[in-house]
């Protein structure tokens, strides 16, 4: 037999090793086996991460790359307002009233299941190949999702604080603002999270589809020209903008609404 | 808002419920209050005693028109000004004790006197602070001055001191009675501790286990200040021999 030590104290990675320069590292070493595997391969098909990259300054200064980016994202934008806007009412409506979850049920199955494509193209036949469908179609893709994420949320509402504003009389609106939305805080943040990145890559097969430009429009372009470079550079460059969104924007948001946690007693 | 009282707010509240029952997860019926008769004297202090599990807590909810299933006739308009302290502190977290305060605060309610009423309360220092940050025995501190700083008409009390420990509890209640004799409100305070209810009633109000109904109702008539541990032992003796069936088991 054998005797195993326990250690009392979790293994604690050096200094070095716990900061920003870890997720650094890792990206750089991601650069370095494609690289690596560019090389290798010596094909068209597999261009460099110096090349992509090349394209990308070159595109930005004398093509359309700005422009098709900032059209994919207005849709993005625009897709996820919608979604949110209404899967937030619907989840919560549903969350608290039994009668209305019994009738709206099926028709959330039914959607969660309808393949992003179909609706999609059944936007676009429908409506014409136009931006309203585009934008309907790929809100309509989200919306469910939005909805089981806040309905949940509107179900793990604490009875006790609701208590607390009915006896002190606390006006709906107020109410709304102060007890009721700052507990569906952190279903909000997941239903974004997991909505932006879900809205993006149906954007791009919207565009793909039916509209005349925008990063999908450009990528089916390039699929035909074979122009893997360009395919990359574009996915390159969409990919940087939503990290910049994630880590700016989303993040500094969450950190601001949720201060009040984590504070020892 | 409106600064006005509505008229007859603050005259006496008649309690009258005939019946309530809860119906119990198996769809039984669960009678748990028959045939309940009280009058609320204007700035007193009313104490209902009673077993735990007797319907205390479902009284208060019914009173507070939290809950108004049942017959009979609450006599607390609607429109009258509610301050309730749960068994829980039930803040909110996400917003600062001033902040928790200040919203539910009457219109008449100033910052110097939230001030006043904080450092009365012992939570000066925690005004800028979270709930989470705070121990129990301070969020039920927060919990009586949310309450206070309502101005209520009538400010109902649920077992506000429960699950504190003994010395914590008693600085609370004498703390209680300072800030309520301060500014006298008509008050009702349920518990099933004795000496907490000797030590604050003016009149104690005693229950019968379900479904619950007024046993008797005694004034207690030394002043609060007099009160000290002696003058409740006598009047705890004195209740005993009266009530026995109330007292032998606290």
């Amino acid at each position: 037999m054998s005797v195993t030590l326990i250690r009392s104290e979790p293994l604690r990675l050096p200094r070095v090793l716990r900061g920003p320069l870890v997720s650094v590292l890792s990206i750089l070493g991601f650069l370095l086996v494609w690289y690596i595997a560019a090389e290798i391969a010596q094909s068209r098909l597999l261009p460099g991460p110096v090349a992509v990259i090349r394209y990308m300054v070159q595109e930005t200064l004398h093509g359309d790359l700005l422009p098709e980016l900032g059209i994919t994202l207005w849709r993005v934008i625009a897709s996820f307002v919608v979604a949110m806007t209404i899967g937030s009412v619907l989840g919560i409506a549903m969350g608290q009233s039994a009668a209305l979850n019994r009738a709206l049920d099926p028709w959330l199955v039914v959607l969660l299941n309808l393949p992003a494509l179909v609706i999609i193209i059944l936007a676009y036949v429908w409506f014409g190949l136009n931006e309203a469908a585009a934008i309907g179609a790929v809100a309509l893709n989200k919306i469910p999702n939005v909805v089981v994420t806040l309905r949940e949320g509107a179900r793990a509402l604490d009875p006790g604080l609701d208590e607390m504003a009915r006896a002190y009389r606390l006006p709906p609106l107020v109410k709304l603002r102060e007890v009721t939305l700052p507990q569906l805080q952190p279903y909000f943040a997941a239903a974004s999270r997991s909505g932006v990145s879900l809205i993006w890559k149906i954007v791009l097969v919207v565009e793909l589809l039916g509209r005349p430009n925008g990063v999908g429009f450009e990528l089916h372009l390039n699929f035909q020209l074979f122009n893997v470079t360009a395919i990359l550079g574009y996915t390159l460059a969409f990919v940087a903008v939503m990290l910049a969104i994630e880590y700016l924007l989303v993040q500094p948001l969450e950190r601001r609404t949720t201060r009040w946690r984590n504070k020892a007693v | 808002m409106n600064d006005v009282r509505p008229a007859g707010v603050t005259k006496r509240f008649e309690i009258r419920i005939e019946e309530k029952t809860h119906i119990g997860a198996d769809g039984t019926l669960v009678p748990a209050i028959r045939d309940f008769v009280l009058d609320i004297e204007p700035d007193s202090m009313t104490v209902l005693m009673g077993p735990s599990g007797c319907g205390k807590t479902t009284l208060l909810r019914i009173v507070a028109h939290l809950d108004d299933r049942f017959i009979g006739d609450v006599g607390v308009p609607e429109t009258a000004r509610i301050g309730l302290v749960f068994q829980e502190p039930r803040l909110l977290p996400w917003r600062t004790v001033r902040q928790n305060i200040e919203l539910v605060a009457d219109p008449s309610f100033t910052p110097q006197d939230l001030d006043h009423l904080a450092a009365a309360v012992g939570i000066a220092d925690m005004l800028p602070r979270y709930p989470q940050e705070l121990s129990l025995g301070l969020a039920r501190r927060v919990a009586l001055a949310r309450a206070f700083a309502t101005r209520p008409d009538l400010l109902l009390l649920d077992e506000p001191f429960v699950s504190l420990d003994e010395r914590t509890a008693d600085r609370l209640r004498r703390l209680l009675l300072e800030i309520w004799q301060e500014r006298p409100t008509t008050a009702i305070l349920v518990t099933h501790n004795p000496r907490e209810a000797i030590l604050l009633a003016d009149r104690l109000v005693l229950l019968a286990p379900r479904p619950t109904h007024v046993v008797a109702s005694v004034p207690i008539t030394t002043p609060q200040a007099d009160r000290d541990a002696h003058a409740i032992d006598a009047i705890f003796a004195d209740l005993l021999q009266r009530f026995p069936a109330n007292f032998s088991a606290g």
